[in-house]
């Protein structure tokens, strides 16, 4: 657990809209360095705008977004990667006709071209974190599997040499194995190296497995938040995020049970 | 049988400059999703350009087919700032329309600049008239090839060379097809998609003003020279539309089968043969020859 280390990234009172959809209402959360940070939320609950309001997609409407004690939002994309901030998408969204390898190589195309032999023994690195990459270097990635694509977007996002990276549902699609696997290998790049991690997820219980600080996000806004050691034992996240249900003292339950974020 | 080859000796010359307008209209395709109808009179205006260099300037032939290319490729990169950036994130049938604007602009505009005008006008070139023979005796029989239509195959290849090592090679390239095919994922990786779309538009309008300087020796510079571009068109739907090889076959099977057709064909199949083949090609083969089929896998 690395919860004492300074915060690198703020949110403070985020609100964001898709058109005259509001997405995100107000959210305001806190990242410190070298930690994993989730943010839980079903569908549309706004999880992935958070990550886009980040890295510069979409400029939000109202509050600031606040790196290493800079406002960032409403920032270039471009220049937002270079700073240090790396998005892993939602859905892989690798490059299908380029090579595995060119899609590495993108992933380092904020670095400068003297950096070419530091790049180069990266993808040396990342080969060790993912050997079926360094198998199917020359294949266009179109051809790889949803796995093996999801390893390949979370390596090119790597080779940015990232300080944070914002990871949008990592398992989305994957087994529950594959989700193992891949949640591993998140957690050795966070150890290992250092790379603080925003997470967005469905899947509750490996996000909270994995993570160290939670947010529960409803309809955008943020409803609760705490260590995931914390989350973990709270019984509207037990009721309504991990699907375990207690019965009631006369063996009765009540249908539908309420909310109330305690 | 040396008929034969003769005429495919020249369908080919003929084909390649199909090929190379049809490259340009492949390459914002690429890029932008967006067809750029007004394609063939960047090739018309690059003609305009190369005859001001050569004649007016008085510059040597290829000093001023390096300048026309560079700017060409400038006004291509200035037209995708200036009309088609405002229009980002609209439909693409409001670029469609723009560039359809912008191809009657050029006709239009070419007509008002004087030394342009109206008129057609003879490209010198130092090669003109030249003839090679390959096989044959004695300066007679074999096949005979004029230099025009050598300079066409000759500078084509060397085109499509360098495009395939700047696609392959070069980091700048890789980024060009990343982004054409994966818009938002270039973003992702701080690809600056802007500034890359704005440069396809400048080795697009580069491309054609190349075929416009190949093609004047023979057809000579005048304002409508860019109706070749709907021929192209053909050529780009053969060989699949967004497929860059497939640009340059399919340009060469339109030019090649255009010239037989002229030949042993009854008048007129000339003109038409080029829509027969696109015909058959989406009937059979609805992808065209190299189209790229990729659905995402979850």
């Amino acid at each position: 657990m690395s919860l004492d280390g300074e915060i690198i990234l703020q949110l403070n009172n985020v609100e964001s809209s898709y058109g005259p959809v509001k997405a995100i209402r107000g959210v305001s959360l806190a990242v410190r360095q070298s930690s994993i940070v989730t943010v839980l939320g079903a569908n549309g609950a706004g999880k992935s705008t958070i990550l886009k309001t980040i890295s510069g997609i979409i400029d939000p409407q109202k509050g600031s977004v606040i790196y290493k004690g800079e406002p960032i939002q409403k920032k270039d994309p471009a220049w937002i990667v270079r700073q240090g901030i790396a998005h892993v998408p939602e859905g892989r969204e690798i490059f299908p006709l380029l090579t595995v390898r060119e899609n590495l190589l993108m992933g380092a195309y904020t670095r400068s071209i003297g950096e070419r032999a530091a790049v180069d023994s990266e993808i040396e690195q990342i080969h060790a974190y993912f050997p079926i990459l360094k198998e199917r270097s020359g294949q266009p990635a179109g051809l790889l599997s949803g796995g093996q694509q999801q390893m390949l977007a979370i390596s090119r996002a790597l080779l940015a040499k990232p300080t944070i990276m914002l990871l949008d549902e990592p398992s989305l699609g994957l087994s529950p194995k594959l989700t193992k696997e891949i949640f591993e290998i998140i957690l050795r790049i966070n150890r290992e190296r250092g790379v603080t991690i925003l997470l967005v997820e469905q899947n509750a219980r490996v996000a909270l497995k994995y993570a160290d600080f939670g947010y529960v996000l409803e309809v955008g806004r943020i409803v609760m938040e705490d260590t995931c050691a914390v989350l973990r034992e709270k019984d509207d996240i037990k009721e309504f995020y991990l699907g375990i249900k207690e019965s009631g003292v006369r063996g009765t339950r009540r249908w539908k049970k309420k909310k109330n974020w305690r | 049988m040396l008929q034969f080859l003769q005429l495919v000796a020249s369908g080919i010359a003929q084909g390649c400059i199909y090929g190379l307008i049809a490259l340009g209209f492949v390459l914002i395709y690429k890029a932008t999703e967006a067809v750029n109808f007004a394609q063939g009179d960047l090739m018309m205006l690059g003609g305009f350009v190369g005859l001001t260099c050569t004649v007016a300037l008085g510059m040597p032939f290829w000093v001023a087919f390096i300048a026309t290319l560079i700017v060409m490729m400038l006004f291509g990169m200035v037209l995708e700032r200036a009309v088609l950036r405002p229009l980002l994130g609209h439909p693409s049938f409001t670029v469609v329309m723009a560039t359809i604007g912008i191809g009657f602009l050029a006709r239009g505009v070419v007509t008002m600049i004087p030394g342009w005008g109206t008129d057609t006008y003879v490209l010198p070139v130092p090669y003109r008239d030249e003839i090679v023979r390959i096989g044959g005796s004695d300066g007679s029989g074999g096949l005979v090839l004029s230099m025009e239509h050598l300079m066409i195959i000759a500078v084509t290849a060397l085109l499509i060379l360098s495009l395939f090592l700047l696609f392959k090679y070069t980091k700048i390239g890789i980024a060009m097809q990343a982004t054409s095919q994966n818009q938002l994922a270039a973003f992702y990786m701080g690809i600056p998609v802007r500034r890359i779309n704005m440069l396809v538009w400048g080795i697009s309008a580069a491309v054609s003003a190349c075929a416009g300087l190949l093609l004047a020796p023979i057809t000579f510079v005048h304002a409508n020279m860019g109706f070749i571009g709907l021929k192209a068109f053909p050529a780009a739907v053969v060989g699949g539309f967004g497929s860059i090889p497939g640009a340059l076959v399919g340009g060469l099977i339109v030019g090649i089968i255009e010239t037989l057709a002229g030949f042993y064909l009854p008048e007129g199949f000339k003109d038409i043969a080029a829509y027969i083949v696109v015909l058959v090609m989406l009937v059979v083969k609805p992808n065209g020859l190299f189209g790229e089929n990729l659905r995402k896998r979850v």
